[in-house]
């Protein structure tokens, strides 16, 4: 779905239309709506999309509560009996469990690991004086970003696959013997850091490499004339400016922890069920439980306390995010 | 300023950034040279830099033998560029509503807007809906609709059209333009930078989506290039079975389906490389306006 998820953009609104509406009487509704039913009409297709593709879907949210008849449909069929059956199911579930630990843990790496890159990758190219180079440096790390984690999944393929896979290679002509990767739980929480880092850490410094252009340039001349040097400029003045950024992005992506990027897992990790041990994520299990072995309770329960929980983690991301920076928030 | 111990830093920030960048590559050079390798080098020696001896063969079964590809490619071109066209259109028009300063109730669209992105209501009710309500299940619209509407694009683009100015606006009205002229002939025009991101954001999200083709398409005949490489990755015998065995036997006598599947990859991910140096610059631009506030 919306990969890119992209960074801060402030959508405060303007709240001083409050006011205006004191001073009306209920009658100007009517006028107010009638006179703009252009731009009312202009809004109507997004309107229309977006109830049925965010708001019935959020309606339905009971199926977690229902035993869920095709024929019947999700507001039509009965209530469970007992209510939370469905919950009861999905915590006696050795695998529900493991796929909330998965989702957490490995969203936790992934965020610690792609800010250590990501302002890593920014500080390192604003050193860079020659601007040819860091054009094209950066054009390259951006490339990954841009296609699909399909074809990650084909490149990761190439690299990892026992018979012809060039890692393999590698270690054979070292007198190593091959490792079956496919079959090896163990080593995929590292081969999926590499992967998303290879794919969108170019995406990520972007915004920090702004925040660093952006920075006054004296604050350097003036350190340089106290004798500071490039790494002193970098620790006290580079890292203190890109400070709120850090905060809020890293804030952000906690508030999304619950949630793992489906694409990643589902195309690196596909039904290779012997890697689920530790690959196995909320968004996988839901799937296979919708998709696969039609478990619509065990889904649904499991995606309606996700959908909680990331709504709660969201909320409060966000209020922290705003204490930190008013603008920064996403309301 | 740089003094010796500086140089030296620097040049090892030369090195690693240039080891990163090179990794970025590399396998995209890969897959070109599986693409262009026989089958046997790749069963004997492995997947390298560089291919051994060069075949055009993967690339002619790819288009003569199998026209189950041919049609991926034409579903994903018309998803694209639908799709698109559609989004381009249906959120510049919720974007401008909401950045319509006359208009007194577009802060409650606003948030009717935002909540879609606070809430979620998951996989499993969007799914039944979609299929069970809207019967999107086997169609095209189904590639489409779903991903039309977007909340963060919407705002993009109303935080764009609040910066220009309300008087342009009295203006035209003077001159007796109706709303929708005003969008249509002066404001777009004057958007045309945030369109042009968001539109290469849209295409880009469309010509890479598999999800909503795993989601709601199980007829192979309506199936995105994307969903026919994951088809084709994790399941060989598929060409085997394609329609056209015997057309691809005639090219040659042994399926390379190693090679096959890079020469997919090359065709998948083609256009967006080719197009590449030309757009990335928008994409960099957009990122900016996303981050420095409208």
């Amino acid at each position: 779905m919306a990969h890119g998820k992209s960074y801060h953009v402030s959508l405060q609104l303007e709240y001083n239309f409050m006011e205006r509406d004191m001073n009306m009487k209920t009658n100007g509704v009517f006028k107010e709506l009638f006179q703009n039913r252009t731009l009312l009409l202009m809004f109507l297709p997004v309107a229309v999309l977006l109830f049925l593709f965010s708001y019935l879907p959020l309606a339905g949210l009971v199926i977690a509560f229902k035993d869920f008849d095709f024929s019947k449909g999700i507001f039509g069929s009965d209530w469970m009996n007992p209510l939370f059956d469905n919950f009861d199911y999905l915590f006696s579930s050795d695998s529900a469990f493991r796929a909330v630990r998965n989702t957490i843990l490995l969203n936790a790496v992934f965020i610690v690991v792609g800010l250590i890159f990501e302002v890593g990758l920014a500080l390192m190219l604003n050193e860079i004086r020659n601007k040819y180079f860091k054009r094209v440096t950066q054009s390259l790390t951006f490339l990954p970003f841009f296609i699909s984690w399909i074809v990650v999944g084909v490149f990761a393929y190439n690299l990892l696959n026992f018979e012809s896979g060039a890692v393999n290679r590698i270690l054979e002509s070292f007198g190593m013997s091959p490792i079956d990767f496919y079959s090896e739980a163990s080593l995929w929480p590292l081969i999926l850091t590499i992967a998303i880092r290879w794919k969108v850490t170019g995406y990520g410094t972007i915004i920090y490499l702004a925040a660093l252009t952006s920075i006054d340039n004296s604050y350097y001349e003036a350190a340089s004339i106290d004798g500071a040097n490039r790494w002193q400029q970098i620790r006290y003045i580079s890292i203190p400016m890109l400070r709120p950024t850090i905060i809020i992005l890293t804030l952000l992506a906690v508030g999304r922890i619950m949630n793992a990027d489906f694409g990643m897992f589902y195309a690196m990790v596909g039904d290779a069920s012997l890697l689920f041990p530790t690959t196995d994520v909320i968004d996988t299990f839901v799937y296979r439980s919708l998709r696969k072995s039609g478990d619509i309770g065990m889904a649904s329960a499991a995606g309606f306390l996700q959908s909680i929980i990331a709504f709660v983690l969201v909320i409060g991301s966000n209020y922290a995010a705003r204490k930190i920076d008013k603008d920064s928030a996403i309301f | 300023m740089p003094g010796k111990k500086n140089s030296l830093s620097q040049w090892i920030i030369i090195v690693l950034i240039s080891l990163f960048s090179v990794s970025c590559l590399l396998p995209f050079i890969m897959v070109i040279s599986g693409s262009l390798s026989t089958e046997q080098d790749i069963v004997q020696h492995g997947y390298s830099l560089f291919p051994k001896t060069v075949t055009f063969d993967s690339y002619k079964i790819l288009f003569l033998g199998s026209n189950r590809i041919v049609d991926a490619y034409g579903i994903s071109i018309f998803v694209t560029v639908v799709g698109t066209a559609l989004s381009l259109f249906v959120t510049a028009m919720g974007g401008y509503v909401m950045a319509r300063r006359s208009f007194k109730y577009r802060n409650i669209l606003s948030v009717y807007v935002i909540i879609t992105m606070l809430f979620n209501g998951g996989l499993v009710p969007w799914y039944i809906i979609c299929v069970r309500y809207l019967d999107l299940k086997d169609t095209l619209w189904a590639l489409i609709l779903p991903m039309l509407a977007n909340a963060f694009n919407m705002f993009l683009i109303r935080n764009f059209m609040l910066s220009i100015p309300e008087d342009l606006h009295e203006s035209a009205k003077m001159d007796g333009a109706g709303e929708f002229t005003i969008f249509y002939r002066l404001i777009c025009p004057l958007a045309l930078p945030v369109l042009a991101t968001v539109g290469l954001f849209v295409s880009l999200n469309y010509w890479n989506d598999w999800f909503l083709g795993l989601m709601f398409v199980d007829k192979q005949e309506l199936q995105p290039l994307q969903l026919l490489l994951r088809t084709l990755v994790s399941n060989v015998e598929f060409l085997r079975s394609s329609s056209n065995a015997a057309a691809m036997q005639r090219i040659s006598a042994q399926i390379p389906s190693e090679s096959m599947k890079m020469a997919l990859t090359v065709v998948t991910i083609g256009p967006i490389v080719f197009l590449y140096p030309f757009v990335q610059r928008f994409f960099v631009k957009g990122l900016m306006v996303g981050a420095v506030k409208g």
